[in-house]
């Protein structure tokens, strides 16, 4: 038996061997899983079988950031502070937070980019975009910083750990108005978007069990004077509750745990991660088997993603730059395969959300609805300005103003109401200037690693005719240029 | 007069709610509409408040605008006081209040019932396109349009998602000088591509004829961000550019705690950049030719909750605005007494109305295969 075993490895390593996944499936799998893979991420993939690539990427997955945080963010302000002080100290106060703000954002964006495991990121930020949260409607940048750090823990672990502890995370409390709910009058916001956002999906749950489960959620609160999660008892509703068919003295946790019982919530998410990963239309019954066999790991993350990267599907020619890149997709992932040396991140925190991503901003509880809907007539123009201006790096410098004369806008959304005063002009300014890309040694490393620009850059062929004999930083330019380059 | 304008007087005249197929005679996309969406979901009752209705006072024990703050328009009605700047539209006979507002079976999620309104609808129906995109394929909006629609501040395409020529603008000026960057021919070999290519056409197409987009208004606008929009907007019409539809919002009504002093900031803004639109629309001679109509995917629960805000609710009232608006109330009072066993109010007029309203009386087009059935048209119009 052994013996036979053997001589079956001998005549399928070949094979074995020519299952490598070369560049253009190297390219496709990284920019799925991250963001921008560099010339020397492909070439070290491409050698890989697919099965040993994902894994790869799997086992490489973190749970912590290494980027430290920014001054300021832990800092935690009462809303109390702000009583009884003069409007000038509110003022003030509420730039700091501003400032701090765009830190955070600034942060996580150095994060994506220097990352070892940028599938652990783009993790994080599609459970931002699940459990959202907004910093508008939270105002402080420690909450967020918090929640973004509990997302990070479990980007690769388990779904119902993770929604257990979403549910109690002060950011969320204050993002869907819980802390107020009490049993007279539950607020019913963060059980009817638990059940059509967060597990069961549109049309699988009623009226009746949205009030119901809200009864079961009440006395989940915060302590405003310190932003940690309090449980209060007095204003918990400890009757019976009948959601989705079961009843009993149900608590929060409870009603969570009947949502994650649903055949329906690991469909609903393996249905999403299909739309992040796969293509903007799932196939009902590969989402079904791998819902499944999400739901028998008990919820482990890491099973769905291996699934479905492994699917034909994943691989199918018809789902090649088939997908819209989101704003992140664009700066971070243009910033990482071209290798651009970058000083201070701020510029780029607000052509994110010029570009419609403003982190920890997301516009609603649903989150950014992805998919065509990143590309609009302004959305477009303002990522073809964003890259041109890239390009246009060496005239940029010391103008801090775009080719036109005017100042740019991202300068301008920020300069609005002069938040960010003559200082911030100034770092913008200096940030501008010290974006710098290498042309001559990213072309050489490509022709080193025999990859074209075109290998790296693009999803496959061009789709605008580039004028012939272009060559160079005009031939990446073009290639960036290319509508092509708006998808992965 | 002419056949055709005769066909189109009958068409957009009241009174004939239900015309003959072959009396349509063509959309008159001349007339201009302007949507506002107020996102999130606005308070109803306290915008038109039932002041006079002992229930919205039991309802609403600290959210209830009293009696005598409220802008009384009659014995019952009275608008809310940050709605002060409409009240010289009202004066003019130029303002509309349209009283419940809402469908059958209403659906409480924001997300699904935008859905609703944007699609036109039923509750349980799924529809792919928007209403005004479903329109304009019946009716195309002449070519020379610059856009079939333009969406000032979101670029979310709502009524005009599934086909419809719209662009979505921030600042026309800027506009014009990054649309060089549009590539309109290229190859499309799958939907995402298919999707950008034809954003880029429509771009090549809006910025050859925005190029007159920076004309200056006397107008003064209000500051903040529906100020700019409704200046962008009108800076649209000034330049020159046609459009059969332009959409803005105003986002932030969803209220579930500390409703009052947010409520009034929103209906402020609101206002503000009502008025300074009808100002605008005048000194450009085309008030006459334009119909303002609000709308949103709810209203709020008539019982006020225990975070000093409201819930989401279902039926709503919503303004229409214009030089040909016949001024007054429309719809049902609130049915405070007949809440559902949500505590929500019955809806009185079907949204769908609204929408054929705008489709036979302002543009003189069958507005039956456009919403899929016969919706009683409203008589906000004057001929």
């Amino acid at each position: 038996m052994c013996r036979l075993l053997a001589l079956l490895l001998i005549l399928f390593a070949p094979l074995a061997q020519a299952a490598a996944l070369g560049a253009a499936d190297a390219r496709h799998l990284l920019n799925r899983a991250g963001f921008g893979a560099t010339t020397q991420e492909i070439a070290d993939f491409a050698r890989l079988a697919r099965a040993e690539a994902v894994e790869r990427l799997l086992a490489g997955a973190v749970t912590e950031a290494r980027t430290p945080l920014p001054a300021g963010v832990e800092d935690y302000v009462r809303p109390s502070r702000l009583r009884g002080l003069s409007d000038e100290e509110k003022q003030a106060l509420l730039r700091t937070q501003f400032e701090i703000g765009v830190a955070l954002r600034g942060w996580w964006l150095e994060e994506m980019l220097s990352t070892p495991s940028p599938l652990s990121e783009r993790m994080t930020l599609f459970w931002h975009n699940h459990f959202v949260s907004s910093q508008q409607k939270v105002k402080s940048a420690r909450l967020m910083a918090q929640q973004n750090r509990l997302l990070r823990r479990h980007a690769l672990g388990n779904f119902g750990a993770l929604l257990h502890a979403v549910a109690k995370d002060p950011a969320m409390i204050v993002y869907l108005d819980s802390a107020t709910s009490r049993k007279e009058q539950p607020n019913e916001n963060f059980a009817r978007e638990v059940m059509e956002l967060f597990t069961l999906g549109e049309g699988h749950y009623t009226e009746r069990d949205v009030k119901e489960a809200a009864r079961a959620f009440t006395g989940w609160s915060i302590e405003p004077e310190t932003g940690e999660f309090k449980w209060r008892p007095f204003i918990h509703d400890r009757g019976e509750k009948t959601v989705l068919g079961r009843t009993g003295r149900f608590d929060g946790d409870e009603v969570l745990d009947i949502l994650l019982e649903q055949p329906a919530t690991a469909e609903f998410i393996v249905a999403k991660l299909w739309r992040e990963f796969v293509s903007a239309d799932p196939e009902p019954q590969e989402v079904r088997r791998i819902a499944a066999r999400f739901r028998d790991s008990g919820y482990e993350v890491r099973a769905a993603l291996r699934a479905l990267f492994l699917c034909e599907a994943f691989w199918a020619a018809e789902n090649r730059a088939a997908l819209i890149k989101s704003p992140v997709d664009l700066v971070a992932g243009t910033l990482r395969s071209l290798a651009f040396d970058t000083g201070e991140l701020l510029p780029f925190v607000f052509t994110l959300r010029q570009l419609g991503q403003d982190l920890f901003g997301p516009p609603n509880v649903k989150g950014w609805p992805g998919g065509e809907a990143w590309i609009d007539s302004s959305t477009l123009l303002a990522r073809k300005q964003f890259l041109e201006r890239l390009f246009r790096g060496q005239e940029l410098r010391g103008r801090g103003r775009d080719m036109d004369g005017a100042p740019a806008r991202a300068e301008r959304v920020a300069l609005r109401g002069g938040r960010l005063g003559e200082e911030g002009r100034e770092r913008m300014r200096r940030a501008m200037e010290a974006v710098r890309f290498d042309s001559a040694g990213w072309l050489a490393r490509g022709e080193r690693l025999r990859l074209a620009p075109q290998d790296v850059l693009l999803p496959g062929e061009p789709a605008a005719a580039a004028p012939a004999g272009a060559g160079g930083l005009e031939r990446i330019r073009l290639l960036a240029l290319d509508p092509m380059y708006q998808l992965k | 007069m002419k056949r055709r304008d005769f066909l189109r007087w009958i068409a957009v005249s009241g009174g004939l709610t239900f015309l003959p197929a072959r009396a349509w005679a063509g959309a008159a996309y001349e007339r201009l509409l302007i949507l506002v969406e107020l996102k999130g979901g606005n308070d109803g009752l306290n915008t038109l408040v039932p002041f006079a209705d002992p229930a919205y006072h039991r309802l609403r024990p600290r959210l209830a605008v009293k009696r005598e703050e409220a802008i009384q328009l009659d014995e019952h009605n009275g608008l809310h006081p940050a709605l002060r700047p409409l009240l010289p539209l009202w004066q003019a006979g130029e303002l509309a209040a349209i009283r419940g507002l809402g469908y059958p079976s209403p659906n409480l999620s924001h997300f699904r019932s935008i859905e609703i309104w944007d699609t036109a609808s039923k509750s349980a129906e799924y529809l792919q396109a928007g209403w005004l995109a479903r329109a304009f394929a019946a009716h195309p909006p002449p070519a020379t349009f610059a856009a079939e629609g333009v969406l000032v501040g979101s670029g979310e395409l709502g009524p005009l998602a599934g086909g419809a020529r719209a662009i979505a603008l921030n600042n026309p000026a800027e506009f014009l000088r990054q649309a060089r960057l549009a590539r309109p021919e290229m190859r499309a070999d799958n939907a995402a591509l298919a999707h950008i290519r034809k954003v880029e056409s429509d771009i090549a197409q809006a910025g050859t004829r925005l190029a007159n987009a920076q004309a200056s208004l006397r107008t003064e606008f209000p500051r903040g961000e529906f100020g700019n929009a409704v200046r962008t907007a009108c800076q649209v019409i000034a330049g020159g550019a046609e459009t059969a539809v332009l959409r803005l919002s105003l986002g932030g009504f969803d209220t579930h705690q500390n409703q009052p002093g947010a409520h009034a900031n929103l209906l402020g803004q609101l206002a503000e950049g009502l008025a300074a639109l009808k100002t605008a629309l005048q000194e450009l001679n085309r008030w006459e030719r334009t119909l303002i109509l609000t709308y949103a995917e709810f209203g709020r629960r008539p019982q006020e909750n225990q975070s000093n805000g409201t819930d989401h609710g279902t039926a709503s009232v919503h303004f229409a605005l214009g030089g040909r608006v016949r001024g007054g109330l429309y719809g049902a009072a609130p049915a405070l007494d007949r809440l559902d066993g949500n505590g929500n109010l019955p809806f009185a007029v079907d949204f769908r109305s609204l929408y054929a309203t705008a489709l036979a009386r302002w543009w003189g087009i069958d507005p039956a295969p456009v919403l899929n059935g016969r919706f009683e048209t409203l008589p906000i119009l004057r001929t």
